[in-house]
């Protein structure tokens, strides 16, 4: 699904990734831990083209997002892009609309979805996210866990088959973070391939099918863990 | 009692006046409003133009318009286009001087409005495959407008008393009106009259801006 080889970022100077390999594979879930200024969220940014790289290959679901040091074409990457879903760690809503709105807003303009089709769809996520009752609410109405609710929902409209999360434990309260893994793993069983980063060793071992440590701009280590039992 | 009926009788007199010269400054005032505040967004977005050249002519425009006095520009195109044969009747000449002034003021304020936008509000549109002119105007200018709207509404509080310096080409606006009653009759009360005018234009004003504001208030 998610092929990185030898992948090289650097700002100015400073040499972020340090030929990066890694492999995410379908419905796998995959977990990054190690310390700040490790690497981690650079490297999902450049997943996501936020960032862009010297050097090395990221290749999603088969096309060439980047190769060489080269990055596909404008139209390619739009292309390749709609492959990829992100929970940013701010969540990143759009403040002045609604939930519903903020699920539809990329369906319709995007995929060229009806209103009605997209809003169909939409509330059919909510549904799965336990969030329908706050559908027609405004982000600032929201809890931490709700907004990260709504914004996984925004990602997921679009029907990724890669969903990147930047630290999704950080603004929860420690007791809704089993929430999350549960969602994060009824969306595996599904067949999504999801890349995790996250600095809580726990909820990495609650969630992950393999955890991978990163630090100075490389992966370190490999984990297996095995799936917990009560899934 | 003489002198209170002499005087509502003058007031009384002096309405029809006003009235016509309250034509006169509105028109110059809307005419300014509606097209000076569409050309500062486009002026805004070009000064955002990450193509330098176009980026600098606005800035140049910006400083130039900013940076010399409005009666100065309303007096340089009133007489301007006759100075090169250019037949242009005098309200639509002292027009452009209103909108290309408050343009370039309405521009500065939309740029900090539009710059003042979290960049996780592009990302966030930039991941979901928004294309870039959808993220302007569907994600950021909305946001922006929020923003921008007690600064805009100074601007445009300003520009009920800036219309006073049309008189300066002829105009008979209210100040012209009020300046040349009170010559006349040597007296201060059209001067009041036409300021209680100015007040009274400003508080209707006031009055809508917050009414805009506070239609803004559905999200923080």
């Amino acid at each position: 699904m998610l092929k990185i080889r030898n992948l090289y970022k650097s700002f100015g100077k400073v040499e972020v990734l340090k030929g990066v390999d890694l492999d995410v594979v379908e419905g796998e879930i995959l977990v990054i831990v190690g310390p700040s200024g490790g690497g981690k969220t650079t490297l999902l940014r450049s997943i996501n083209c936020l960032e862009r790289c010297e050097a090395g290959s990221i290749v999603i679901n088969g096309k060439e997002l980047f190769k060489d040091g080269h990055y596909a074409s404008k139209k390619e990457l739009t292309a390749i892009r709609k492959d990829i879903g992100l929970v940013f760690q701010g969540f990143n809503l759009f403040p002045h609309r609604t939930v519903l709105e903020n699920i539809i807003e990329a369906p319709t303009r995007v995929l060229g979805k009806t209103k009605k089709e997209a809003t169909e769809s939409a509330l059919e996520i909510l549904g799965f996210l336990g969030l329908t009752d706050k559908a027609n609410n405004y982000p600032f109405e929201l809890s931490g866990g709700q907004k990260q609710r709504a914004a996984i929902g925004r990602a997921l409209a679009m029907d990724p088959k890669l969903m990147c999360f930047d630290e999704p434990t950080s603004a929860l309260d420690p007791s809704l973070t089993d929430d999350v893994a549960n969602v994060i793993k009824s969306l595996s069983t599904q067949g999504m391939a999801m890349l995790i980063i996250t600095h809580d060793m726990d909820f990495a071992k609650k969630v992950a099918d393999r955890i991978v440590s990163m630090n100075n701009g490389i992966i370190l280590e490999q984990h297996i863990y095995e799936v917990a039992e009560n899934d | 009692m003489t002198a209170l009926t002499d005087f509502i009788n003058y007031i009384i007199a002096f309405i029809p006046q006003v009235l016509q010269a309250l034509v006169i400054t509105l028109q110059v005032f809307g005419g300014t409003l509606i097209l000076s505040l569409p050309l500062g967004i486009v002026v805004a977005m070009c000064r955002l133009s990450k193509f330098k050249p176009l980026s600098a002519l606005m800035n140049s425009y910006i400083l130039i318009m900013r940076g010399t006095p409005l009666l100065l520009q309303i007096i340089f195109f009133y007489f301007g286009f006759g100075a090169i044969k250019i037949p242009i009747p005098r309200m639509p000449a002292v027009l452009l001087a209103f909108v290309l002034n408050y343009a370039a003021y309405f521009a500065e304020i939309f740029r900090a409005g539009i710059s003042s936008i979290d960049k996780g509000q592009y990302e966030g549109a930039e991941v979901l495959g928004l294309s870039s002119k959808d993220t302007f105007f569907r994600i950021i200018l909305p946001q922006a407008f929020k923003r921008v709207l007690p600064p805009v509404g100074n601007e445009i509080i300003t520009l009920v008393k800036d219309t006073a310096l049309v008189n300066i080409v002829g105009f008979n606006d209210l100040m012209k009106l009020g300046k040349g009653a009170c010559n006349r009759d040597a007296s201060l009360v059209p001067l009041i009259v036409i300021g209680v005018v100015y007040l009274v234009i400003v508080c209707v004003l006031t009055a809508i801006m917050n009414r805009v504001e506070k239609n803004y208030n559905y999200y923080q």
